[in-house]
């Protein structure tokens, strides 16, 4: 299976402080793959490596075929418009309605008239599971899961072949998180994205096991088990067992 | 012996730190300065986002410069007058009123409120979008949070402050022209001519180029504060704080040396 992204003998230290600790791992393309671990594993510098907003001390990185250490800063802001990311609370322009906001990054990147914005951010709405009363609010005139969906919508507006997901359940009620978790698994899985490949960060176990194609557990820089879910679930690693444990009872 | 050891290591550690702690605060404003600069030069331009900037520091501050003008004009005047008086010199406020709004109270006065109202404000939006990850939104999108958000409330300062520094100047002159002429009873006709022998367009001139300068400082100095930003709503609120008081800081130290480099290209006073 081809690689979306490949992670060889990472090695990331900020100081006298190592955070990740020759790392390695290759994350399927077209398939959602989780990175579990506890808080401070190192899970956030991962995705700020693979974004290019932090290199590796030491070993390499590939990303979309592209040797992301080396590239410029001019070559990196390009490389991530190949990326959508949905941000833990949304991370919505706070100024900016719902409209405007999905319709950010097409207004910077693309040269489409105002009715072709306008129709392509109803069609994300949609496709969110969202309607058109939302159009013209402001992100506080809306809930959490509504910013979720939104921030989801802005994420997807460019058609992205990375999607990141930063804790997209921290903090929801359970109905809100089983609706974030369908939007997850749908959106990955829609048959018009099959190339989209989806790496989402998080701790809650119960949603990773559900929703993930591939699970990955980082812990104290390293990864310790990286499988496809259903071996994931049997895993003998004790510190695994632990997490899961802890979290499923 | 051992003991004393310690306190000089303990003192040296302490003086250390902070040495490092205060380069380490230049190093990173030096390094939002030229990024600024470089951001300034690369496309695309910011012109939306510089007027919107434009329009919100001047229209939120012309109000309070003007008011500040016309009662800041008047109370000099009335002094200058008391002090002149004795001396029997009192035709000569006009002038000194002038040169003194033109050359020093128009810059400083108007980058003092703008400080406290914009700066705060840059410092502020910022650093609320620093702890809410839209700065981080923006840069995953693969746009420069500097040259979205810096680039425009830099430049925008700069321009605005030498306008609001014009309105300053005008209201203040009203200001002061109502108190000696109206109110004091000095002679127009020699209030005039006063002012035609002592003030020229270098004065004017010196005015709006310290404004420029300010502005410039106020905005550098209110976004550097956004973006350094580090927490939650406690970070912002001591970044707002940081944004005015180094604001007032600089201007006030700045000050007497760009009057001093001034002084010396604008005129000919020999110093």
């Amino acid at each position: 299976m081809k690689s979306a992204i490949s992670c060889k003998n990472i090695i990331k230290r900020f100081g006298e402080h190592t955070i990740l600790k020759n790392l390695s791992i290759e994350i399927p393309k077209g398939k959602i793959t989780t990175i579990l671990g506890y808080s401070g594993a190192g899970k956030s510098t991962l995705m700020k490596h693979f974004l290019g907003l932090v290199k590796p001390t030491q070993g390499s990185l590939t990303v979309l075929d592209q040797n992301v250490p080396t590239l410029s800063d001019d070559e990196l802001r390009k490389f991530r418009k190949r990326f959508g990311m949905l941000f833990q609370y949304a991370a919505l322009f706070d100024s900016l309605t719902t409209y405007e906001n999905i319709a950010f990054p097409l207004k910077e990147f693309t040269d489409l008239n105002k009715n072709e914005i306008l129709e392509r951010v109803k069609e994300l709405l949609t496709a969110v599971g969202l309607n058109e009363d939302s159009l013209y609010k402001l992100p506080s005139e809306l809930s959490g899961g509504m910013r979720k969906r939104v921030g989801l919508a802005r994420a997807l507006a460019l058609k992205p072949e990375i999607l990141l997901y930063d804790e997209p359940t921290t903090g929801l009620d359970p109905i809100t998180t089983k609706m974030v978790n369908d939007l997850i698994t749908t959106t990955g899985r829609t048959e018009n994205t099959t190339e989209l490949t989806s790496v989402i960060i998080s701790h809650d176990i119960q949603a990773t096991l559900k929703i993930s194609d591939y699970i990955a557990f980082l812990e104290k820089g390293e990864i310790i088990e990286f499988s496809p879910t259903e071996e994931f679930k049997n895993t003998t690693h004790p510190t695994i067992r632990k997490f899961l444990d802890l979290t499923t009872h | 012996m051992l003991a004393i050891k310690n306190v000089f290591n303990k003192f040296f550690e302490i003086v250390g730190e902070n040495v490092l702690s205060k380069l380490e605060g230049i190093g990173s404003f030096a390094t939002h300065f030229f990024s600024i600069m470089y951001w300034t030069f690369k496309s695309p331009y910011r012109i939306k986002l510089f007027i919107d900037q434009l329009y919100f520091i001047g229209n939120k501050s012309l109000f309070i410069v003007a008011l500040t003008s016309l009662f800041s004009g008047m109370v000099i005047t009335y002094q200058t007058y008391i002090g002149m008086k004795v001396m029997g010199a009192y035709t000569l406020v006009g002038p000194i009123v002038v040169l003194t709004i033109a050359k020093e109270l128009a810059p400083v006065f108007s980058a003092i409120i703008v400080t406290g109202r914009c700066g705060a404000a840059m410092a502020a939006e910022i650093g609320t979008m620093k702890v809410t990850e839209q700065i981080d939104a923006l840069e995953v999108m693969g746009i420069s949070s500097r040259q979205y958000l810096g680039v425009p409330r830099v430049w925008a300062t700069m321009v605005a402050l030498p306008l609001l520094n014009l309105v300053f100047l005008f209201v203040a002159n009203v200001g002061s022209w109502f108190v000696g002429v109206e109110l004091l009873g000095i002679e127009e006709a020699k209030y005039y001519a006063k002012l035609k022998e002592f003030v020229d367009f270098n004065v004017l001139l010196e005015g709006l180029i310290k404004a420029g300068v300010f502005g410039y400082i106020v905005g550098l100095i209110g976004t550097y504060h956004g973006f350094k930003v580090q927490g939650g709503a406690e970070g912002v609120g001591k970044g707002t704080n940081a944004a005015v008081v180094w604001g007032m800081i600089v201007i006030l130290i700045l000050d007497y040396f760009l009057t001093s480099l001034l002084v010396r290209l604008l005129y000919d006073y020999g110093v």
